[in-house]
């Protein structure tokens, strides 16, 4: 395992409830899990506390089977590529640039960035199919050419498992689907791939696995196939779901519409 | 391209004043003590240009530091209120009778520290994520704050210690000397290296707190060290030459609109073309209104308010 989560609970300060309570939840190497959930339900606090970002107040992260509190920062960052859901940079960058401060965890305070470091860079630019960008200002790209530059500098760190939090949820289905394409490509590689999203039907088509959490549990965990259920979605999302079969059989939900309304629409 | 610039300004600052010394007679001067125009050169100005360098050197890190650090181009040591603060540290140190030596750049500091934490807690109040707009008006509140404070402290002082902390408030180079470049070197060095060492983690910084934390920074303790250095680098400018205003804005936004905002370039660059603007601008106060003297703060203050405009329009759009 190279991320495990052991019954966790966190709840922040002054909070009436906790944000993420009892949770366990592993990954292994070469594995995507898809964690879907509706706003709120503790996402993106279980990714923080499996980055030792939050502590927690039961439970604990386990990193290659040591306690996360016993890592500094640097060495979580050469383990783990964490992607957060905002960014907003102070000052624009040239892409290339902002890959190579993904090797920051690699070097030491004067130390200029080796072979070595070049060699990641450059490896993570090819991965993400960038290179034609590598000059380019970050504030001149799309929304779609951004998250692949953030997702090159996370791979700059060559880290054993990504940790990506609604990486798609501006983009548009073509760059979607191809931020999708590279994330399966990523865990054939050997990576341990962790995405939060809201687009489940997406997700259900690349993840090995799906965690579905609701007021900070998890409700159910599993393959797509298992996990995509039309009573769950339902009760999960508080609004009418039906399941539909793809002809490979991954399941795909349809939100039904108000029936008290539908006639007027 | 910038040491050129840094040492033009430099040799023109040597040779321009009431007495014209030409670039090569500036230059012997500096190398032989016996030469005519030695005493000028080696006596007066040599040690006003060094010490105007290094403080609009010094102030032009501490402002691209500070822009990291608060992720905001318009943010800057006067701005944000610390100069006001290291000011009236300076005066209170003035007024009670502490030796200048160490008690004003220590006092100074203190102040800056103080103002830092008081800019902190009042945007804290109106926002948890610092905003930009309500952290650049809590500096500015607070270097008002500390300003009004100066004056009262300057009223009830006795006559003659009322003189000198006036004298100094006004600041520039005028009383620059062989002892003050070396005080001044003293308190600034250790700081500068300091924040150039933190180059790389300025750069995460800037990227905001949770992408700089994924990528392996250590935010507050970064940010601690940032705001220290910042205010013992503030406070030294202060000491050695009063409140100069804009040198931390114009030129970091100038060096990154043309080499970028990479931290570990910027930060030298920002060392040597902070120096050459503040010399130059220390040259045109001393010259323009002969034999009087203009305020050093008010020639940067008039190329930084408008620069500083248009940033300002850019940032809140």
């Amino acid at each position: 395992m190279i991320v495990a989560a052991d019954s966790v609970s966190v709840r922040y300060r002054g909070a009436e409830a906790d944000a993420v309570s009892g949770v366990s939840f592993a990954v292994t190497a070469g594995e995507m899990v898809a964690i879907g959930g509706p706003n709120g339900c503790g996402k993106t606090t279980m990714l923080r506390a499996l980055q030792g970002l939050v502590v927690p107040t039961s439970g604990q992260v386990l990193l290659d089977g040591r306690p996360v509190a016993s890592w500094t920062r640097r060495q979580v960052a050469q383990l783990i590529g964490a992607l957060p859901q905002r960014e907003e940079p102070a000052f624009p960058m040239r892409v290339e640039d902002a890959v190579a401060l993904g090797r920051w965890a690699h070097l030491g305070a004067f130390a200029a960035p080796g072979a070595r470091d070049h060699d990641a860079i450059d490896a993570a630019i090819a991965r993400c199919d960038i290179e034609s960008l590598r000059q380019r200002r970050i504030d001149t790209l799309s929304g779609g050419e951004w998250q692949r530059v953030r997702l090159a500098r996370t791979l700059a760190a060559q880290p054993r498992a990504l940790l990506l939090d609604e990486p798609t949820s501006a983009l548009d289905v073509g760059h979607e689907m191809a931020l999708f394409e590279l994330m399966r490509d990523l865990a054939d590689t050997g990576i341990a791939v962790v995405v939060v999203t809201h687009h489940l039907n997406v997700a259900a088509r690349f993840a090995d696995r799906m965690v579905l959490m609701q007021h900070g549990r998890v409700t159910r965990e599993g393959p797509p196939r298992a996990a995509m259920t039309s009573e769950l979605l339902s009760d999960l999302f508080s609004w009418p779901v039906r399941i539909t079969t793809l002809p490979d059989g991954v399941p795909q939900f349809v939100a039904e519409r108000d029936p008290e309304r539908a006639d007027h629409g | 391209m910038v040491v050129t610039i840094a040492f033009v300004a430099c040799i023109a600052g040597l040779m321009i004043g009431t007495v014209p010394i030409a670039p090569a007679d500036a230059l012997r001067a500096l190398i032989d003590p016996d030469a005519a125009d030695a005493p000028i050169v080696r006596l007066l100005r040599a040690p006003r240009v060094l010490l105007a360098f290094g403080v609009g050197g010094v102030l032009a890190v501490a402002g691209a530091s500070l822009q990291a650090l608060v992720r905001n181009p318009l943010a800057e040591p006067w701005i944000l209120g610390l100069s006001g603060g290291a000011s009236l540290g300076a005066v209170v140190a003035t007024v009670v009778g502490l030796p200048a030596g160490w008690g004003i750049p220590a006092c100074a500091t203190a102040g800056a520290l103080g103002a830092v934490a008081l800019v902190y807690r009042i945007s804290r109040i109106a926002d948890q994520h610092l905003d930009p707009r309500v952290l650049l008006l809590a500096g500015v509140i607070v270097g008002a704050f500390a300003s009004a404070i100066t004056t009262l402290v300057l009223i009830f002082a006795d006559p003659m210690r009322f003189r000198s902390a006036t004298l100094w408030i006004l600041g520039g180079f005028s009383g620059a000397s062989w002892h003050g470049v070396r005080d001044f070197a003293i308190v600034a060095v250790v700081p500068s290296a300091v924040l150039l060492a933190l180059a790389r983690q300025l750069d995460l910084l800037a990227l905001g707190d949770e992408p700089a934390l994924a990528l392996g920074a250590d935010v507050d303790r970064t940010r601690t060290l940032v705001v220290v250095m910042t205010s013992i680098l503030t406070a030294a400018t202060v000491a050695s030459a009063g409140v100069i205003g804009f040198v931390g804005l114009v030129v970091p936004h100038a060096l990154r609109w043309t080499i970028g905002p990479m931290h570990r370039r910027l930060l030298p660059l920002a060392f040597l073309a902070g120096g050459a603007f503040t010399v130059a601008a220390d040259t045109l106060a001393r010259t323009v209104a002969q034999p009087a003297e203009l305020p050093v703060g008010a020639i940067t203050a008039i190329v930084g308010v408008p620069l500083f405009a248009v940033l300002l329009r850019r940032t809140i759009q």
